[in-house]
């Protein structure tokens, strides 16, 4: 490794220390100052943060080699080949497939059932539960499958975001009113657990890709919101599996 | 070690669907090679790698006490300040430093949010640099804060969650008939890689733990919700934000910093 390169590692170790501070700070604080209790084992501490701070770097790092460009690389694939089938078809398998093994939605999901359950919408034994928790799973994933088409159709045509997703929260409001009372928290929480780490960054970059590669598309306006569209239709479809199951 | 190891495999879980669709439909669709291809792997291999120390090391270090901390602040002990306030009901203001919390927790952990650096580098590169990586990232992670403190104060309450999320669409809409059109989707993708890796895990136990404290909440039915709050006002905060960068923009002599609204 040359001088130069040790030189950008230390540099992205810096970055990803100012971004790790607050954190620190805010513990810190709250642990000393306000419930004036001792840090409970500082050495494990210290090795944890250096983890997180080799994590983060790395990372980064990897977002830009390899995430990033395999998104523009296969939005630039796709548009050349100019097959719409075939690019809405991996568009839906990209939501679908990051979605339906995504351990917080696991977690919900089971949490979702033990409430419908305790509710007496469906038996308690461990069967209902899982047929529960698995329908619930499918239709989420289903949902940002779906999610992904439709915002990968919308970046194609150039139709603006705000009608889509303003129609789409009118959808959540009227479906709130008729949804089971226990469904709602959950349905609104499950469309912020859907959209991980690792897909934010290569769906944001298929997105980019495809509004740069098509004529008439402006990356910033057209490019974004396939995220937006991930995180609203879980939504509507969880309510709409509460009220067809309950 | 084993925990690291753990991490590792959850995390190749994560990785495992996206790179079988991906190296999928570029072998079997696309069928041409990818420009780069070694270094597009050893990319993945870094980010397997990294998510998993990152994990590991917030497991580690900063979940337990971020646990620990929620659950001494919601704690009944501390709430009422001693046993001597016990005799009168706990009002909303005897949990201010639950809201404190909530707030500053929100804030920082945003600001470490993986997806969310990704998004903003991004959106840097392709607004040719209109868009500031730390601008935008400060302008979520205070829509953050304010919904989770917001989030901790509609459980302390008790009011229906609905009434709040429905608030706060009527403001994204208003907003977004007057935000600069190049923020709009920008905005509305923000509300959504929030809340992964970092903020979850240590909001859902303030949420939790606040919903089984406080007396007549069920951790089942009001523990939900603090996610969805951190996922709204984003939105809001990016907007307003854009907003706020264009009237300041306008107000400084008329210098058009640049007519893309930021």
């Amino acid at each position: 490794m040359g001088a130069n390169q040790l030189r950008i590692l230390f540099r992205s170790l810096a970055e990803s220390a100012r971004d790790l501070l607050p954190i620190v700070v805010v513990i810190a604080v709250f642990q000393l100052a306000l419930l004036r209790q001792p840090i409970p084992n500082l050495l494990d501490l210290l090795v944890g943060v250096l983890l997180v701070l080799l994590g983060l770097t790395l990372f980064i790092r990897g977002l830009e080699m390899g995430l990033f460009p395999i998104g523009e690389t296969m939005a630039y694939a796709f548009a050349r080949k100019g097959s719409l089938f075939w690019l809405l078809l991996f568009a839906f398998a990209l939501g679908f497939g990051t979605t339906v093994a995504e351990p917080a939605l696991i977690a919900v999901a089971d949490e979702a059932a033990k409430m419908a359950a305790a509710d007496g919408v469906i038996a308690g034994d461990p069967a209902a539960l899982a047929g529960y928790a698995k329908g619930l799973r499918y239709t989420v994933a289903v949902s940002v499958g779906f999610a992904i088409v439709v915002g990968v159709f919308r970046i194609i045509r150039g139709w603006p975001i705000q009608y889509l997703i303003v129609g789409g929260y009118m959808g959540v409001v009227i479906m709130t009113l008729f949804a089971p009372k226990e469904i709602v928290g959950i349905a609104y929480d499950s469309g912020g657990v859907t959209t991980s780490t690792i897909t934010v960054p290569l769906v944001t970059a298929l997105g980019v890709g495809l509004a740069s590669s098509i004529k008439g598309r402006n990356p910033m306006v057209d490019g974004f919101g396939l995220i937006a569209f991930a995180s609203l239709t879980p939504m509507i479809f969880v309510m709409g599996y509460g009220m067809v199951v309950g | 070690m084993s925990g690291l190891l753990a991490a590792l495999l959850d995390t190749l879980r994560d990785v495992l669907p996206i790179a079988v669709v991906v190296f999928g439909f570029q072998l079997l669709v696309i069928r041409r090679p990818i420009p780069n291809l070694k270094r597009v792997l050893l990319g993945f291999v870094y980010v397997l790698l990294g998510l998993a120390l990152f994990l590991e090391g917030l497991e580690q270090a900063l979940f337990p006490l971020g646990r620990l901390m929620a659950q001494q602040l919601t704690a009944p002990e501390f709430i009422s300040g001693g046993a001597e306030l016990l005799t009168r009901p706990l009002g909303a203001w005897d949990y201010r430093w639950i809201y404190l919390f909530a707030f500053a927790i929100g804030f920082a952990t945003t600001i470490a949010e993986p997806a969310l650096i990704a998004v903003a580098l991004k959106a840097h590169e392709v607004s040719g640099g209109a868009i500031s990586v730390w601008g935008l990232r400060i302008a979520v992670a205070i829509g953050v804060a304010v919904g989770i403190a917001l989030g901790t104060f509609r459980i302390v309450t008790g009011t229906p969650i609905h009434w709040y999320i429905i608030a706060g669409y009527v403001v994204v809409i208003i907003q977004t008939l007057y935000a600069p059109r190049l923020i709009i989707p920008l905005a509305y993708d923000s509300g959504g890689v929030t809340t992964s890796t970092v903020t979850v895990p240590l909001v859902a136990a303030l949420g939790l733990g606040l919903a089984s404290t406080v007396p007549g909440r069920s951790p089942l039915v009001d523990g939900f919700g603090l996610i969805a709050f951190a996922s709204l006002f984003p939105m809001i905060s990016v907007m307003g934000y854009a907003q706020l960068s264009r009237y300041l923009g306008r107000s400084g002599g008329g210098a058009n910093r640049n007519r893309q609204g930021l």
